[in-house]
């Protein structure tokens, strides 16, 4: 990493602890509480006319401007979920991240253990609940150019919606596709709320960058997020980034141990291309197969190579200007 | 499969495709159940097809914005150029370019924000890790300097009518400083553009950050030469025609360095569909206008003709980089594939430190 980017000890530069969320997508039921209690909680407008995505239960489609919760559906037959565990070993035997000797112990650990595979089945289903992931080093926040995107002392990333003018930056900065600019609001929730029952519940924020706020307005008051909160199985385990992180490596060596070799976490290594996340997760297969990217980069960290560049370039061009007047005839 | 009674009540299935669990097979696999590769295929998956990165909210405007951001840093070049060594034509000339173009090119830029009448927020603050932050400093100070020494062209041409009053000796002495001013930040006003676009997720943009930049300045120097040699008589437009040739030059030296560099699968959108017949027509008409200058500048016709055909290669340019990028957020292959091997050359290489995806 460079100067322009935070290290993940900048972040918790307020004293207060680093929250986040351990979602562990083993025991998620796919009953979408959590898309629903976001929805609710942050009165975001529905994204579509009740269309039918034909993606087995997910017809939300993806994150976005109105989505901050998705639950994503994936059906696997036999020979998927057979790749899936030998992607998951081949990364055990990387033995990585790994800060002593790289491998042995990892590899020659579950070398040791049972690891018959507990009978693979025919056919599963893969549920996760997507999230803005609350980077360390969030590239949304590095190129928002109001400072309307912040680093709150919750070591969460927010927008603040009366600042952000919409340029729209954001959405390109962002690596996993998380934020959008909300463009219209189709419908507003129609429930008895603080508005006139039955008729459309006005849409806030339009032309304004949307995405998670960690439920910002709950954690300053000591609340669980909504999502956590409304998720029956714990799948959304809310709390202090470092027990998060702590809870999830635990829960993997469980699930090695019995012999589920796919599982695997994603955003809990800090060395990563994004300095790891808020939002953790445990997958049971490879991230794209979830629809998140394999090897996400913060752009930030290569912006002072590209400055450079951009450096010789302008120097290029006064050269050319000087040399087009000296070449060009006298006048 | 009925598992009660009453399934038997549910309408008929419509026939399920095999690959159901969000395979999208790169066209050429083989996708027959008996077909057993002997290779493992370099497969690509994705979550049923869909992006993972999102696409900017920017639309033309912001296309116009980049090529007429250019425009005008090049002309304020070719303006300091004919102040500095006496060729008032030229100056005037591109003092005007400079400001019409950095005028209509900020309208587009605000008209494509989502909350246009917040787009002064744009300088509430600094921040280098924003090339949009810096962009927009950049932008209002080269607007400052490119507008005093315009308005003073436009003073003199209306043969001092401009209700100025005593301001008017103030303008004359000011506006070969406020030239000056403008010349100082032409470049970057034509480089951040390019920073600004490969500083983000987008596979394509991201891709092409090393000689990027390169392509944006050749661009604008050859799009402004052009403008020059429509406005301003062959006498005086010699060394547009200069810059028009080795803008020219720039531009298709640093596209194929730009296309050697970058990861081939991101690469992709620049030669696909809309994108890739506009980056290919740009440069056909980067050529014909480049040659068109050389040989025949100095026939006035000829130049503006030549200088018509420049100004298209450099929107052409612009639109087909902004589209491509925007083209290649769509296909979650140009995210997802040159991801994963660029992991897997680290992993080769030894390096396993520093992936996302951990198994402890
Ligand atoms: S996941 Fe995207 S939107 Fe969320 S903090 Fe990271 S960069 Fe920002
Ligand atoms: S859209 Fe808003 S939050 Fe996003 S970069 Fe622009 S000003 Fe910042
Ligand atoms: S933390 Fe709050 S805003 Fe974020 S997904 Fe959960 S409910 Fe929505």
């Amino acid at each position: 990493m460079n100067q322009l980017t935070e290290s993940p000890d900048h972040v918790r530069h307020t004293g207060h602890p680093r929250k986040g969320f351990f979602t562990d997508t083993s025991i998620c039921i796919g009953c979408k509480a959590c898309e629903v209690a976001c929805k609710e909680w942050n009165r975001n407008p529905h994204d579509s006319e009740y269309e039918l995505l034909k993606s087995s239960y997910d017809n939300t489609g993806s994150l976005g401007a109105d989505t901050w919760r998705h639950v994503a559906f994936i059906e696997q037959d036999r020979e998927q979920i057979g790749r899936a565990r030998e992607s998951g070993r081949a990364l055990v035997s990387l033995g990585m991240p790994s800060f002593g000797p790289p491998g042995q112990d990892q590899a020659s650990n579950l070398a040791g253990a049972d690891t018959t595979p507990p009978d693979t089945s025919d056919f599963r289903w893969l549920m996760s609940s997507d999230v803005c992931k609350h980077c360390t080093n969030a590239g949304c926040l590095d190129v928002c150019p109001t400072g309307a995107l912040f680093r709150t002392e919750h070591g969460t990333v927010v927008v603040q919606d009366d600042v952000c003018n919409g340029c729209g930056t954001c959405v390109a900065g962002c690596p996993f596709g998380v934020i959008e600019r909300r463009s219209d609001g189709t419908a507003g929730p129609k429930a008895k709320r603080d508005f006139t029952p039955g008729e459309q519940a006005p849409t806030r924020n339009v032309g304004v960058a949307q995405k998670c706020t960690l439920c910002h307005d709950r954690i300053v008051d000591g609340q669980t997020p909504a999502c956590a909160q409304a998720c029956p199985t714990t799948s959304i385990k809310y709390g202090e980034r470092e027990d998060m992180v702590a809870a999830a490596k635990e829960r993997v060596a469980q699930l090695h141990a019995q012999g589920l070799t796919e599982a695997r976490l994603y955003g809990a290594n800090d060395s990563d291309g994004v300095g790891g996340t808020g939002s953790v997760f445990l997958l049971l297969d490879e991230p794209e197969v979830y629809g998140l990217p394999p090897d996400p980069r913060v752009p930030t960290a290569d912006l002072p190579r590209m400055f450079k560049r951009a450096g010789i370039a302008a120097a290029g061009m006064l050269a050319a200007a000087t040399a087009a007047f000296l070449v060009g005839g006298r006048a | 499969m009925t598992v009660s009674g009453f399934d038997d009540y549910r309408p008929p299935e419509p026939p399920r495709r095999r690959k159901l669990g969000g395979k999208l097979r790169r066209a050429g696999t083989g996708e027959g159940r008996g077909e057993v590769p002997v290779v493992p295929e370099a497969e690509f998956t994705s979550y049923y097809g869909r992006p993972v990165v999102k696409p900017p909210p920017w639309g033309d405007p912001i296309a116009v914005y980049l090529f007429l951001g250019g425009v005008a840093g090049g002309s304020a070049l070719l303006g300091v150029g004919g102040q500095l060594t006496g060729r008032p034509i030229l100056c005037r000339n591109s003092r005007l370019a400079a400001l019409a173009a950095v005028g209509v090119g900020a309208v587009a830029l605000v008209a494509d924000l989502g909350r246009p009448e917040r787009f002064l927020n744009m300088l509430r603050t600094i921040k280098p890790t924003s090339p949009m932050s810096l962009g927009s400093w950049i932008l209002t100070a080269f607007s400052a300097g490119a507008g005093v020494s315009a308005v003073s062209e436009i003073d003199r041409m209306t043969g001092s009518r401009l209700p100025l009053g005593p301001l008017r000796r103030l303008l004359r002495v000011l506006e070969g400083p406020a030239g000056v001013e403008a010349a100082v930040f032409a470049a970057p006003l034509s480089v951040y553009t390019a920073v600004l676009l490969s500083d983000t997720a987008n596979p394509t943009w991201n891709a092409a950050r090393e000689d990027l930049p390169f392509v944006f300045v050749s661009s604008a120097s050859l799009a402004a030469a052009g403008l020059a040699m429509i406005t301003t008589p062959a006498e005086e437009a010699g060394p547009a025609r200069a810059l028009a040739v080795l803008g020219v030059a720039g531009e298709l030296t640093a596209i194929r360095f730009m296309e050697k560099n970058m990861d081939p699968v991101a690469a992709e959108p620049l030669h696909l569909d809309g994108p890739g017949r506009m980056l290919a027509w740009s440069e056909r008409l980067a050529v014909a206008g480049g040659a068109g200058a050389l040989i025949g500048g100095r026939h006035r016709l000829t130049a503006a003709i030549s200088g018509v055909v420049l100004l298209g290669a450099s929107a052409l340019t612009r639109f087909g980089i902004l589209r491509a990028g925007i083209r290649s957020t769509e296909n979650p292959r140009y995210t997802i594939e040159p991801q994963k091997s660029r992991l897997a050359a680290r992993r080769r290489a030894g390096v396993i430190h520093d992936s996302i995806t951990t198994s402890e």
